[in-house]
């Protein structure tokens, strides 16, 4: 059977202690298997993002495992996650993050030479990342010369360059309109249909069901999951209870 | 939606007969309000006897007639062109009637009935966007091996009215979540307060009556202090 990309095994996050603490995540479990595209929904304060930063090892969890490719998380010290982080998780924003003094293919370049490669290997890599995703002609642009659109499909490119499987999108389509955002989505839908792995945030059900299976959060436990339907009698039992 | 008016709109652009009718209808659409030849047959006789339409000649060889517009046809699909299409009229919606009785009726659990709706609601959004990669799919490919197409391609033409109408599925699909996840906010909310919906209805009755009848004690007491204060002016 083939392993998950990533696994949440009962996390929970507790930030503060005694009477001000707060359960940002309750033990949740959630599974993403490469191929497989996750959407995450909930209200704010739902803990998605803490859900998407414990997945990416931005944040360590009070208790439960993240594993991320077999290697668990809460095991590696900190020099460990990082390099992890840099080699298996690609991250992309809401509001992109490309370095404004650098063109596109030296953005998408960057992750494997801050891993050691050297600048021009790298940036073949980038170009050939870029030409793969159907975004060669903006290899040479910079930020300030490309849409928000054209941006954020690069920082998807950056995101898996090199041999990074896993893809954490938080709100990539919230600065975007909506046949861009559908842009953005298709190079990830892309992506994932190629075999990475990829949990997609987002507070938007015309974006979620990109996905392949949509999971609720509220109050930092999962409340709902399209992967599972209640029938007529849980229905009541759940009332008469 | 009226089939008359999709009718006539569609012999706007020339003569057709009730089979060839129901197919460009429904592949139009891409059959998501199918209509049975019967109704098309009965759409036509109608009009024919208000004089918006009229046979273009005798039956074929196959017993097939065909209908073209009249004169007041013709004036009556310009009209629905730029005549907006009436809201007023709330149509009955099961899901909303559900979740209104939900509420009410004791013994039912609402939210498990909202997240319920929720994910098969998702599920078939989940099902429309698939079928919308599909179309765009064949239209990026369609684009990529005639990149200057003819504006009278038909294929085209069929692709976007059939894209059209499945966004405007997901549209509503996704309003309808957004509704849910409202909805179950809300639920959360109420629950949060001190008197519950659910349970001893009785008491809850009893509860909201003394809450009522402070409210009003509060009312009456601020006005008596206003009725002084606007004494002593």
């Amino acid at each position: 059977m083939t392993a998950p990309s990533l696994l949440l095994d009962n996390v929970t996050r507790v930030h503060g202690t005694g009477d001000t603490a707060v359960r940002a995540l309750d033990g949740v479990t959630l599974e993403v298997m490469p191929g497989e595209l996750v959407a995450v929904m909930g209200p704010s304060g739902s803990g998605k993002s803490t859900l998407l930063n414990l997945a990416g090892g931005l944040d360590m969890a009070t208790s439960g495992r993240v594993v991320i490719e077999g290697e668990d998380l809460t095991t590696l010290n900190a020099k460990g996650i990082a390099q992890l982080r840099r080699r298996r998780v690609g991250f992309v924003f809401q509001d992109y993050n490309l370095i404004p003094s650098l063109t596109a293919a030296e953005n998408v370049a960057l992750p494997l030479e801050l891993d050691g490669e050297r600048a021009g290997k790298a940036r073949r890599h980038a170009r050939q990342t870029l030409d793969l995703m159907g975004l060669r002609e903006l290899s040479d642009r910079f930020p300030d010369q490309m849409s928000g659109g054209q941006q954020q499909r690069v920082a998807i490119a950056r995101a898996l360059i090199g041999s990074r499987r896993l893809v954490l999108a938080d709100e990539p389509t919230g600065a975007l309109d909506t046949h861009t955002g559908e842009d953005v989505l298709r190079v990830l839908r892309e992506r994932c249909d190629d075999g990475v792995a990829g949990l997609l945030v987002t507070h938007e059900a015309r974006h979620a069901a990109w996905a392949d299976r949509v999971v609720f959060l509220r109050d930092g436990v999962v409340v709902d999951s399209t992967g599972r339907a209640s029938s007529a009698e849980d229905l009541l039992d759940t009332a008469s209870r | 939606m009226s089939v008359k008016q999709g009718l006539m709109a569609l012999l706007a652009e020339g003569p057709m007969y009730g089979a060839q009718l129901r197919s460009e209808f429904e592949e139009r659409t891409g059959g998501t309000w199918p209509l049975n030849v019967g109704q098309v047959y009965t759409t036509l006789n109608r009009l024919e006897r208000d004089g918006l339409v009229e046979p273009t000649g005798e039956a074929d060889s196959e017993g097939r007639i065909s209908y073209r517009l009249t004169d007041a046809g013709v004036a009556e699909v310009g009209t629905w062109w730029t005549t907006p299409v009436d809201r007023d009229n709330t149509p009955r919606d099961e899901l909303t009637i559900k979740l209104a009785l939900a509420v009410t009726v004791p013994g039912v659990d609402v939210a498990a009935v909202a997240r319920t709706q929720r994910t098969a609601t998702m599920r078939h959004l989940h099902d429309l966007t698939r079928l919308k990669q599909d179309v765009m799919r064949k239209q990026r490919d369609a684009e990529r091996d005639e990149p200057e197409p003819d504006e009278s391609d038909s294929t085209a033409n069929h692709d976007l009215a059939w894209l059209l109408v499945l966004e405007n599925l997901i549209f509503s699909a996704e309003a309808e979540v957004r509704w849910l996840d409202h909805v179950e906010t809300r639920l959360h909310r109420e629950s949060l307060r001190p008197f519950r919906r659910s349970g001893d209805s009785a008491g809850a009755a009893k509860a909201r009556a003394e809450v009522e009848e402070t409210a009003y004690r509060r009312e009456v007491g601020s006005q008596q202090q206003t009725d002084r204060t606007g004494a002593r002016r």
